[in-house]
């Protein structure tokens, strides 16, 4: 890694604890942990890890108790709802397990949804959609409905649309969760393209041959990182 | 509001949420068109109360003279009183502030009147205009007796339906001459009365016209007066009462008539005998707008309940929604701008159907008690507007709801 490369992410001793009843329950203990620009980084963990947990708050979809995270230089803390909203569509593309695409809607609508939500007007927004959408290979899939997809396919709209508004991090939680390895190893293929081109992704996930197509492994145990190297990546292509 | 953009994915959530779009308008669009059918049915009810039972209008004050019973001032008891027209003019003028319409005749009982071969004997009126509303007459052809015909005595004369019917069968007689008691009259009007075939076999003639034909000089029968309607039975019945009293205190004071005197003057008062009508009418309006109410309130809750099973349902879609950037008060504003365009087509759509049907079938219905149905189109929109108000408003909790979801929670995997 570069050191003139610009840190992306830094996480500086972050606390997360959900109240249960009357018991409260530490799911972060402490965390310290920064991603570079261009990275490609595994986190993995068994359920009950915090690994999701970690996600979210990187994902300013929950907030942390204590500590600090900067993402890209801005500092993330005390976010009300709209300026999260507006972080989140700036800085953040989400790609989830079960993909969570908006059903009556087509694939190109569904790619260009964060570009609406950007203010974007309607034909450069569908322009700029297609380019995605024919990124990932689905360009003839436009006008489908996502229940006219396969898993694979649906994923790499998903892709497409956490790549729309251009994001500086992507975020995949599972993202090969509910697919076949055939399709999980060609959906990797594209993560590591995207990553090839420069763009910062984090990838959760508990099945190792995954996080082994990644560039570097953080490993989460009872909230702490126990061990974050980086790995020789195999390229996901030798494995369709 | 009038974003262009947020109309476009408003029509496309519309568009490509069919069924849901579909049940939401029309729980609004079926509430509307039952209110308007309610409204109007209610209307129609009270049409055929009111012809049921009003030959004459229902608050009329009748008055006619009799013989006293009491020695006064030099008179003997048992005189023959007689009304002029200045008794009436005494009483039109002295409280007339009070009055709506008012009238005096002179009328004979048996007149012959005949039309070429075609003869009758009927009740011939000299009345003045306000004479056709005292006695509810509905003109079918050409016009009723107006003032200037009252002024200079015009020999024009209005008849009754079955008149016409009897001496024209189906031929027009507007502009034809008549005779009457041998002196020709010109058919200026012909009149339909709630009152039926008995009160349609009279003719009316301009009062002057008749005390002139008939040598009476100044000579009154009788006169009538309406109150302006009050929507309270008691208090038009207070009010009439006291004008009653005025007029015969009035009338007594002229021509002599001893304080005490119960048969000199006789009032009869209709509306003593029309209580059970107000009684019957201010029910039915209750009952009605109870009902309309009650529909509306259906129809309130009917969207507010259908807004949270939309809210509920979209949960996911707003967790992915806010996931990819959207701002609280944008998915406030979508599930608004959604329900509020939905209701407003959907009830403009009830709204409309309900009237056609009133306004199409409406005239037909001619039942006993249901006559015309029809209803007032400021209520109906007002009801409308409110619904649609009344549906953003109940819309407005459901949308607050839901762009407080948590991303995290409506994307958790069931």
């Amino acid at each position: 890694m570069d050191s003139n490369t610009t840190m992306m992410i830094e996480i500086k001793d972050l606390h997360k604890s959900y109240k249960m009843g009357k018991n409260s329950l530490h799911v972060l203990k402490g965390i310290n942990f920064n991603v570079k620009e261009g990275e490609l980084v595994a986190i993995m963990g068994s359920s009950g890890s915090g690994k999701s947990t970690l996600l979210n708050i990187l994902g300013m979809l929950d907030e942390a108790d204590e500590g600090s995270y900067t993402l890209d230089g801005v500092p993330i803390k005390n976010l009300n709802e709209k300026l999260a909203a507006q972080y989140r569509n700036k800085f953040l593309g989400f790609i989830f397990q079960s993909f969570n695409l908006i059903n009556y809607k087509s694939a190109l609508d569904n790619v260009a949804l964060p570009l609406y939500y950007q203010g974007m007007k309607r034909a450069e927004r569908m322009e700029r959609s297609m380019a995605y959408l024919e990124k990932v290979g689905l360009a003839k899939w436009a006008s489908h409905k996502p229940n006219e997809l396969s898993g694979g396919q649906k994923q790499r709209v998903a892709i497409a649309r956490a790549l729309a508004s251009d994001p500086k991090v992507l975020l995949a939680d599972e993202l090969t969760g509910a697919l076949d390895s055939t399709t999980s190893y060609e959906i990797m293929d594209l993560i590591q393209q995207i990553n090839d081109e420069g763009r910062t992704i984090l990838v959760v996930t508990h099945e190792e041959d995954i996080a082994h197509m990644t560039k570097r492994i953080v490993n989460l145990k009872d909230g702490v990182i126990i061990d974050d190297k980086f790995v020789n990546q195999v390229r996901a292509i030798q494995n369709v | 509001m009038f974003s262009l953009e947020r109309w476009q994915e408003i029509f496309e959530t519309i568009s490509k949420n069919k069924l849901r779009t579909f049940l939401t308008g029309f729980s609004v669009g079926s509430g509307i068109f039952i209110l308007v059918i309610l409204l109007g049915v209610s209307v129609g009810f009270q049409n055929g109360i009111e012809n049921q039972f009003q030959g004459d209008a229902e608050n009329i004050i009748n008055i006619y003279p009799g013989e006293t019973s009491i020695e006064y001032q030099g008179f003997n008891e048992g005189r023959r009183i007689q009304l002029k027209n200045d008794d009436f003019d005494l009483i039109t003028k002295g409280i007339s502030n009070e009055v709506e319409f008012s009238s005096s005749m002179y009328q004979i009982f048996a007149g012959l009147i005949t039309y070429k071969n075609e003869s009758g004997s009927y009740r011939v009126e000299g009345v003045m205009p306000d004479y056709q509303f005292l006695e509810k007459a509905d003109i079918i052809e050409g016009r009723f007796i107006n003032a200037n015909d009252l002024k200079v005595s015009e020999k024009y004369v209005v008849i009754g339906n079955r008149v016409k019917k009897d001496l024209f069968k189906n031929g027009s007689p507007i502009g034809k001459q008549i005779k009457i008691s041998g002196l020709n009259f010109k058919v200026i009007g012909v009149y339909t009365d709630p009152g039926g075939d008995r009160e349609e076999g009279r003719v009316y003639v301009p009062l002057s016209t008749a005390q002139i034909v008939f040598g009476a000089g100044t000579d009154i029968r009788s006169m009538g007066f309406t109150l302006p309607k009050e929507d309270n039975y008691d208090l038009a019945l207070k009010e009439s009462s006291a004008f009653a009293a005025k007029i015969e205190q009035l009338l007594k004071k002229k021509l002599q008539i001893a304080p005490l005197d119960e048969s000199a003057i006789n009032i009869s008062n209709n509306i003593e005998n029309t209580k059970e009508i107000y009684l019957l009418i201010s029910a039915m309006r209750v009952f009605f707008w109870g009902v309309g109410i009650a529909t509306l309130l259906a129809g309130i809750i009917g969207v507010s309940n259908i807004m949270l099973i939309i809210v509920k349902e979209r949960t996911k879609e707003i967790g992915i929604r806010k996931a990819l950037g959207a701002e609280p008060l944008s998915i406030v504003a979508m599930i608004l701008h959604e329900s509020i365009f939905v209701t407003a087509i959907s009830g403009l759509l009830g709204l409309i159907f309900g009237l056609v049907l009133l306004e199409v079938v409406g005239p037909y219905i001619e039942l006993d008690f249901i006559r015309n149905p029809s209803v007032n189109f400021n209520i109906a929109v007002s009801t409308l507007v409110l619904l649609i108000a009344a549906g953003a408003i109940a819309g407005f909790f459901p949308a607050w709801r839901g762009a407080k979801i948590k991303p995290i929670d409506a994307l958790r995997d069931e």
